[in-house]
This record gives structure tokens, C-alpha cells and sequence, in this order.
């Protein structure tokens, strides 16, 4: 594993696989678009409003991936001084903070539509919030010194002190009453792990005709609307990571050129 | 045993040991002091309150809070006034009536969830809401099966899934409109 924490050795196999990934990731966005925008059929509650889900869910998905991989790469920089750790890490923070920003604002347009309004602060809603931050400090931090190099401590560890900010999105539908709803993918596993809030609807007690309703615990998506999302969520993940290889080169030609300058620099000069 | 493993690492393996259990233990605390203030907070962080925490009085008087839980079946009408829409809100165990002033959400239905924002109003303990909220479940369905259900007599309103010879009407909600 450390073999490839050699940045001449990645960048080797990364440039590689970036042909194959692009020519993967194109497709499966262009049939995500169609069966997501055309191909599929409305909702019976939401109407046409659904459709902004096969965008709103992968971008919130690689909106918490992206920080996930950039806590990663900080911490083998942290721990093994891996310099790729530290590159990946800043190569995935700018990807991460848009997908963010997509998911929060088409949340937003989701919103309005379906609960009637745009911005409510339930935990889902402030804690995605929060992640917006910590890119926006990370990003900040890591470009704030004149020698680039000297940021990448600080930055490094506050992307690993965000990183609690993950599971809280994750599972504040699970721990918190939500406006927001609960998974509808990994409902059923999450449901059964964290059980209900604690003011949420007591199934046993409902009369008949409610009881009907509660039994829905867990969520449901028919195969029609899964399959879209699907691709969407394969071809964004394909992107991310077809971004993350073009963002590593140009950081890694960004460290080599001011090695290279500060050589230049140590040398004697009108030698 | 251990002591012998530790001396014969290089001074350079064990700095990277020694981070390692720093930046590991360092997550550690921090996301338990973390889950600790939520957990303390929670009450803070919940969005609404349940009827029956609203019935036993755990939400201070006077206060402007929220509450949520589902529209009970067949409770909603329009008041004489014309404009006060009137709602019961349950979860089972408890119902608080509800009175808005307003537009429903589209999304309000028999048996939906709903989060309202607002106060009690008096000791009969109704709830005057000023804004009403449409709580989306995690449930989604094409709208033709649910036509075609409808058609066949075996789609019941509030409920995602179809009830087999419920035949429950569906028709349009008095409160709508």
C-alpha cells in the first residue's frame, strides 16, 4: 500500500485509468439524464418535483464522499508524511465544497415544492450546512500562507476535526426529529439500527387506517426511479474521481514547480 | 513480550506509531465529546415536539414552538369563517387540534405528516399555528400505479402501500381549495 503513496508511482496508474473512467462516468450521466428527466414517471405525491432527487442525492452523497477521502488523505499525511495524502486531500476539497453547494441549493428548490419552504434548520439541514463551512475553512486554510507548504499541517487537521461532522449528517434523520425525511436507500438497515426519535409517530397505538401509513417505516423507491438514481450515482462517483486525477496533476505540477524555483534560488549565482 | 517489539522500531517507526495513536484517539474524543453535547442538547436540537410530549406539558407556556406528527384521518375542515382551517394532529398515543389561518402545503393530505410553527392558544389546549409544513416521508411511487389502485379500490389514503379490499374513498380534501 505504501508502494502508492509515491506520487511519480500514483500518478503513473491514475493517468492510466483516467481515459477509462471518463469514458465510463459520460455515459452513465447522459442515460441517468434520460431515464431521470424523461424516462421516468412522476411522482404519485410530488409530482414532476421528484426528478430533482437523481441530482440532490448524488451530490449530497459525494458532497460527504469527498470529505471522507479528504480526511483520509489528511491523515496518512499526518501520520506517515505521505505528501500524496496531503495532495489528494487538497485536490478533493474545491470537488467535495460544489458538490455541496449543488446539494444544498437544489435542496432548497426541492424543498419549497414538497414541505413549503425553502430553508428549515432541522439538524439534516444545519449540520450539511456545517460541512459547507468546513470546506469553505479548509480551503481557506490551506491556501492561506505565501509558502503553500506551511498550510498543510493546520489544514490537514481540520479536516480531521470536521470529520465528526459526517456521521452527524448521516444519521441526525435518525437521531433528531427532521423536517427532512430518512433514507430511503438504507432505510431499512439504519431504521433497524438506530430505532425512532423520540417523539416520532408510535406505531402500536395508531388506529387502522394510520397504523397503514406508520408501516411504512424504512422507505420504498420502485425499481422505475431507482434506476436512474443509480446512474446517477455511479456516473457522478466516476466524475468525482475523473476530477480528482486532473486536480492531482496540477497540484503535483504546482509542488514540483516550486521545488524546482527554490532550487534555482539555493544556487550561486553567475556561476 | 511488547516491550522487546517496541525497542527493536526504529526512532522513525515509532514517531509514525505515536501520531497514529494521536490523530486515532484524537477522533476518538473528539466525536464522543461531540455525540455527548448533542445528546444533552437534544431537546434543543429536535425540530418539533410530538402531541404527547405537547400533552404532558413538556413545552413551556407561552412558548412558540413546533410540532409535528400526522394528520389524523378525516379531522381536517374549513371553520365557519371561511379561512381558519382546523386539523387534528396525532401520533398515536395523543391529538392536538391544530387551527391555521392559510394555505395547506400541497403535500397536506389525510394521514400526511405535518410540522406546524406556532403557539397554544388556551387551556383547551388548541394549537394556533402561523406556518404549516408538509413532513415528506421516505416512500416514493409512480403516479399512475397509484391511479391505477385508486381505480381498483385497493389504494387507502395517509398509506404509502395499498391495503388490500380497504376501498377507502379519496376523495378531494374539504380543506383544500
Amino acid at each position: 500500500m505504501h508502494r502508492f503513496a509515491n506520487p511519480g508511482q500514483f500518478m503513473r496508474v491514475a493517468d492510466k485509468v483516467l481515459p477509462w473512467i471518463v469514458a465510463l462516468c459520460l455515459p452513465l450521466i447522459a442515460a441517468g439524464l434520460y431515464f431521470g428527466l424523461y424516462a421516468s414517471p412522476p411522482d404519485f405525491q410530488q409530482g414532476e418535483t421528484v426528478r430533482i432527487m437523481y441530482i440532490h442525492v448524488p451530490t449530497a452523497f459525494l458532497a460527504q464522499g469527498a470529505y471522507v477521502v479528504m480526511a483520509l488523505g489528511s491523515a496518512s499525511f499526518l501520520i506517515w508524511k505521505h505528501p500524496l495524502g496531503d495532495l489528494i486531500a487538497r485536490s478533493a476539497a474545491p470537488i467535495g465544497c460544489v458538490f455541496c453547494i449543488i446539494c444544498l441549493v437544489t435542496g432548497s428548490l426541492w424543498g419549497r415544492p414538497t414541505w413549503g419552504t425553502y430553508w428549515v434548520w432541522d439538524a439534516r439541514l444545519t449540520s450539511m450546512l456545517i460541512l459547507l463551512f468546513l470546506y469553505f475553512g479548509y480551503l481557506a486554510l490551506a491556501n492561506a500562507f505565501d509558502d503553500p507548504a506551511r498550510g498543510d499541517k493546520p489544514a490537514a487537521i481540520l479536516a480531521l476535526v470536521g470529520v465528526v461532522n459526517i456521521p452527524l449528517i448521516k444519521f441526525s434523520v435518525y437521531f433528531f426529529n427532521t423536517l427532512h425525511q430518512k433514507s430511503t436507500l438504507a432505510g431499512d438497515l439504519f431504521g433497524a439500527v438506530f430505532g425512532e426519535p423520540e417523539a416520532a409517530v408510535q406505531a402500536e397505538n395508531l388506529p387502522a387506517d394510520l397504523a397503514a401509513a406508520a408501516a411504512q417505516q424504512g422507505g420504498d423507491l420502485p425499481p422505475e426511479m431507482l434506476l436512474p438514481l443509480m446512474l446517477m450515482l455511479a456516473g457522478f462517483t466516476l466524475a468525482f474521481l475523473a476530477l480528482l486525477i486532473l486536480r492531482l496533476r496540477g497540484e503535483f505540477a504546482s509542488v514540483r514547480l516550486r521545488s524546482l524555483r527554490a532550487g534555482f534560488r539555493a544556487e550561486p549565482r553567475g556561476a | 513480550m511488547s516491550d522487546t517489539a517496541v525497542r527493536r522500531r526504529s526512532p522513525a517507526a515509532q514517531r509514525k506509531r505515536m501520531r497514529l495513536i494521536l490523530v486515532v484517539c484524537g477522533v476518538i474524543f473528539l466525536g464522543a465529546a461531540t455525540a455527548l453535547t448533542l445528546t444533552a442538547l437534544q431537546s434543543n436540537v429536535n425540530l418539533f415536539f410530538g402531541p404527547t410530549e405537547v400533552v404532558e406539558g413538556k413545552v413551556p407556556a407561552g412558548a412558540t414552538f413546533r410540532i409535528g406528527g400526522l394528520v389524523e384521518i378525516g379531522s381536517c375542515r374549513i371553520r365557519g369563517d371561511g379561512v381558519t382551517r382546523e386539523f387534528v394532529v396525532t401520533d398515536g398515543a395523543n391529538r392536538v387540534t391544530v387551527t391555521y389561518e392559510g394555505i395547506l402545503p400541497s403535500l397536506f393530505r389525510d394521514g400526511q405528516g405535518v410540522v406546524a410553527l406556532g403557539q397554544l392558544a388556551d387551556a383547551a389546549g388548541e394549537f394556533r399555528a402561523e406556518e404549516v409544513l408538509a413532513k415528506h416521508d421516505e416512500t416514493y411511487m409512480p403516479a399512475e400505479a397509484v391511479e391505477a389502485m385508486k381505480r381498483a379500490g385497493t389504494w387507502q389514503e395517509g398509506g404509502g402501500e395499498p391495503v388490500a379490499a380497504a376501498g377507502a374513498p379519496s376523495g378531494a380534501n374539504p380543506c383544500k381549495g
